[in-house]
């Protein structure tokens, strides 16, 4: 709770600033549109004005700057148009009861929702499987983790097309098997390395014990191995479930899919309404947030029941 | 048919080889160390080359192994021109503004605990969100050539090297300080000889990570619009004209590169961190 005041207050600045940026940003197409309306402009022209630098060009036309805060289409629009927008898109659809209709980013969320958790769902039962692997068997160990570490390096967004024409071919229909496996792709290498560390986490004498007790090796998983891994794991979930989000949004970027938030921010690119790609980007941060929250929330509420101080 | 029986025949004697070389009394030589993972790659390529072969896969669908080394080697021009774009221009200067901008910001903060507090939480949150997405306004700013996808890559390994080095710079513990001011040392030679030196495996931690983010925006940023070269435009463009065998020659390039990338890091923090347990083996 420190943190709150200088959390709140770092976020001020960066609006502050933020908006302070929109003014030279701005400044060149605000120009454009007062010369067209009649305003006089120093220097006439937006070819000449081409040359002269941003800062020049504000303080010659102090009275036109405010016209870059209200742009259609700003090249950075102000942090109120970024929220108007967000609103006109998400609560005042709800509140006409159109919460799902096809131009409500909570339909694009949800989308995206689906296919982030198909991903995890993958991509955490991969590195589950994976870790237990490597733990109890040597060769795997040897064979695979060199793999799991270099597959992590190899840009995946380069194999998405791919992946994404792959299952065209096979004749699975629709994008979501394929931004899955894009998804589960990024999210299982936090959860095998940090699951190998947590199966691992056992010291000699704890397993020593058990085998004092005569435990066979599946009681010895179930009873020490799983349950001392679980910290781990909750701690990876978090890392995975970003980056299963990631892996959709990548996903849904270079493929023409038509909806999910990254295809929001591609239709907002090519019909050019910079708007809507910023709103997308806000839900889409919003979603993180509210993901690693409740995996945070589920962990507070599994750790303690299971002994573990948190 | 024959061709994928003898494969899979094949990829099982290896497996079979990697148990007995991993239970064998020479598991933990080098020599082993390298040969099990490489023997378990070539026999993974020997089963998709069968697969292809046996199943007479179409090109459009999966080229096989040697069909895209052969493409590899016979336009090594196209790519050189490609990684030059997207990765010598695009994603290494990027990661150099990017990595310097991190880590003077991390320093500058880290003399204010009001400044750590505020930023870390947000840093920490923004390092988690899909910044791939502002490619598109980036590139809308900066123009199609490399400075739109450096921009790019400066944005998207900016907060996971501020957030490590920042946490990094908090290592030292205060037995370590109180010991540097018995010596009458100054900030800056605390810095420079403690608190720095304390923090690298973090920095390099936070580095590794970017490595990879490195490539991912510099090629996610040439799908938005690009000069007609580098790796992200071929890829898409090959996609559609369906020259699937260079979209794959492509991929070899951006793993070859990402796999070089993170290794000289690697080596580099071997080299810086020596002294750390994890180092040490």
């Amino acid at each position: 709770m420190r943190s709150v005041f200088p959390v709140l207050t770092v976020l001020a600045v960066i609006v502050g600033l933020w908006w302070a940026a929109v003014a030279p940003m701005n400044i060149r197409p605000a120009l454009d549109i007062a010369e067209r309306s009649g305003v006089a402009v120093v220097p006439e022209g937006s070819v000449t004005r081409r040359d002269v630098s941003v800062w020049r060009l504000m303080l010659d036309n102090r009275e036109s700057i405010a016209i870059g805060y209200q742009l259609d289409r700003p090249r950075l629009p102000t942090p109120s148009q970024v929220g108007e927008e967000f609103w006109k898109t998400t609560g005042e659809m709800v509140a006409k009861g159109r919460a799902f209709s096809k131009r409500s980013l909570l339909y694009h969320s949800w989308i995206t929702l689906r296919s982030t958790f198909w991903g995890f769902l993958l991509g955490t039962t991969f590195g589950i499987l994976g870790a237990v692997a490597i733990v109890y068997s040597r060769v795997t160990d040897m064979s695979l983790m060199p793999w799991a570490i270099v597959s992590q390096t190899i840009p995946i967004v380069a194999l998405a097309p791919m992946i994404i024409v792959l299952s065209n071919q096979v004749g699975i229909d629709g994008r979501g098997v394929p931004k899955a496996i894009i998804s589960a792709y990024l999210c299982y290498f936090p959860v095998l390395v940090s699951m190998v560390k947590g199966l691992r986490s056992p010291t000699a004498s704890e397993l020593d014990l058990l085998k004092t007790y005569n435990a066979s090796g599946g009681q010895s998983f179930w009873k020490l191995r799983l349950p001392a891994s679980v910290p781990y794991l909750f701690a990876a979930l978090k890392v995975g479930v970003a980056a299963a989000l990631v892996g959709t949004i990548v996903g849904e970027l270079p493929t023409g899919a038509i909806s999910g938030l990254g295809a929001r921010i591609l239709i907002g690119d090519q019909f050019g309404t910079p708007l809507a790609i910023w709103s997308a980007l806000f839900a889409a941060a919003i979603l993180a947030g509210i993901l690693v929250t409740l995996i945070d929330l589920i962990q507070r509420a599994v750790l303690p029941r299971m002994g573990f101080r948190t | 048919m024959s061709w994928f029986i003898a494969s899979l025949v094949f990829w099982i004697c290896a497996w079979l080889l990697n148990i007995r070389l991993a239970s064998s009394k020479a598991s933990d030589t080098l020599a082993v160390r390298i040969i099990v993972p490489l023997l378990f790659g070539i026999s993974i390529l020997v089963l998709w080359e069968g697969l292809v072969r046996g199943f007479e896969v179409s090109q459009v669908i999966l080229p096989a192994p040697s069909q895209i080394g052969a493409t590899f080697a016979g336009s090594l021009e196209t790519l050189w021109v490609d990684f030059q774009q997207t990765v010598l221009k695009g994603a290494l200067r990027g990661f150099a503004i990017g990595a310097a901008a991190a880590f003077f910001t991390a320093i500058l903060i880290d003399r204010s605990s009001f400044l750590t507090r505020g930023l870390l939480p947000i840093g920490n949150f923004v390092a988690a969100l899909p910044i791939v997405g502002i490619a598109p306004i980036l590139v809308n700013w900066f123009g199609f050539d490399w400075q739109s996808k450096a921009a790019v890559v400066v944005v998207m390994v900016f907060f996971p090297i501020l957030v490590n080095t920042v946490q990094g710079l908090r290592e030292a513990d205060t037995m370590q300080r109180d010991l540097m001011r018995t010596y009458a040392a100054g900030y800056t030679q605390t810095l420079l000889k403690l608190r720095l030196p304390a923090a690298m495996p973090f920095i390099f931690n936070g580095l590794k990570i970017a490595t990879t983010l490195a490539l991912i925006g510099a090629i996610v940023a040439e799908y938005f619009g690009s000069p007609i070269r580098g790796m992200g435009f071929r890829i898409s463009t090959g996609v559609g004209s369906l020259s699937i065998d260079l979209v794959w020659a492509e991929i070899a390039v951006a793993a070859l590169a990402g796999s070089a990338f993170y290794g000289i890091v690697a080596f580099i923090e071997k080299r810086v961190t020596f002294w750390h347990p994890s180092q040490r083996g």
